[in-house]
């Protein structure tokens, strides 16, 4: 659709754009009941939050969602951890969009860079250590369709040293991967 | 009375429960992707996607992912759906012939093509194209590709909506509708797991 997109054909933890498919909505149509939606005003500058806004109650509840799962880190899980929950999904999803953003997350909250691009690079079944292996291995199980989580999940992930609390944020913040990448991936795609 | 917590509902934890009290840790994603549920299925305004249109496809996206208590929740959904009835069984068919397991698909051409997997490309049975009628057989094909191959889109799938009559609102709300549902049947999932593991 447009020439200028230059896509990414490697997973990278570089910034990357995402142009839309189909048509977002213009910022000079954008109503209180749109900014409502797009929860952060500044989201009014991104083409993919103009087009999800299409829906604003849809988008204002998707978005209050992820912010909690990744954001509310008063207790549970660490954030570096939730965001490798992240970026595993989207690299099994194939996402390279999603897994550019959430790897960067990862990387900055965890000062583990290089594990990070091992993911990216070797792909979920790469050895990030014990801990790290139990969280890209549940987020993978969950990821498949049929889901194939299970009990064996639960138990490495509490080997490796998670509560149950830990666990709920695992499951919340890869199944929230599945909702993300979806979109990501068949709305528009992402340049360099 | 408001609409009782539908994943609490679908996963079986009671109020007390320990389960119940670290949702309550995340509050606001347990709120929100209530929400999320409540906008996609009683929405303010149907009128991009109809709430029949929204049934089927929930009962097809669930269902694709096996049984399930979710599965079982849209079933009876669309059945309950004004117009529903009539399309449980072609939607039970559909199900039936385009279940697999993902996600495969293709990447971008260069050094991931070596990961390219293959696998069905779901069409619907010409058998059932008239129950349907075209919106819905668009969707159908669409909702497939994004369950099991969401790698694979590329901006000719929008156009194929386009032309089988989706504006653009009701493609983004339909994409939601499924991606959505794609989280709620893993948040479901991993809750039951972990409460079975604590039983």
């Amino acid at each position: 659709m447009n020439a200028t997109v230059n896509p990414p054909d490697v997973f990278t933890q570089d910034e990357l754009g995402w142009v839309s498919w189909i048509e977002p909505l213009p910022e000079a149509e954008l109503t209180e009941r749109h900014y409502a939606g797009l929860v952060d005003r500044a989201r009014a500058k991104s083409e993919y939050f103009r087009l999800l806004v299409r829906d604003p109650e849809v988008l204002e509840a998707r978005t209050k969602t992820d912010k909690d799962i990744f954001y509310n880190v008063a207790d549970g899980l660490p954030r570096a951890e939730r965001e490798l929950a992240a970026a595993a999904t989207s690299r099994y999803n194939g996402c390279i969009y999603c897994a550019s953003v959430h790897a960067r997350f990862a990387s900055t909250y965890s000062k583990r860079r290089d594990d990070v691009q091992k993911l990216l690079d070797e792909g979920v079944k790469a050895d990030l250590g014990e801990r790290w292996n139990a969280v890209v291995k549940a987020s993978v199980a969950l990821a498949s369709t049929p889901i194939a989580f299970g009990p064996d999940n639960i138990r490495e992930l509490r080997s490796a040293g998670l509560d149950d609390a830990e666990i709920v944020d695992v499951i919340n913040g890869a199944s929230f991967f599945n909702w993300a990448n979806r979109l990501m991936l068949s709305l528009g795609e992402p340049s360099k | 009375m408001s609409t009782p917590d539908i994943i609490d509902t679908l996963a079986g934890i009671k109020p007390g429960s320990a389960l119940d009290a670290i949702r309550a840790k995340r509050l606001q994603a347990r709120e929100n992707a209530q929400k999320s549920y409540l906008s996609l299925f009683e929405p303010i305004d149907a009128g991009e996607f109809s709430l029949l249109e929204r049934a089927a496809v929930a009962a097809f996206v669930t269902g694709l992912h096996g049984e399930s208590p979710v599965a079982s929740f849209y079933r009876d959904k669309l059945a309950a759906a004004a117009g529903g009835a009539a399309l449980v069984r072609t939607i039970d068919a559909e199900i039936a012939r385009g279940k697999t397991s993902g996600p495969y698909g293709s990447f971008p051409a260069g050094p991931l093509s070596v990961e390219n997997t293959a696998g069905l490309i779901y069409r619907v049975d010409a058998d059932s194209k008239s129950a349907l009628g075209p919106r819905l057989v668009a969707a159908l094909e669409h909702a497939h590709l994004l369950v099991f191959r969401p790698r694979d889109a590329a901006a000719a799938d929008m156009k194929a909506l386009q032309a089988a009559g989706w504006s653009t609102t009701g493609i983004v709300t339909f994409s939601q509708l499924v991606a959505f549902l794609s989280f709620q049947l893993r948040v479901v999932s991993g809750l039951r797991t972990l409460a079975a593991v604590n039983a």
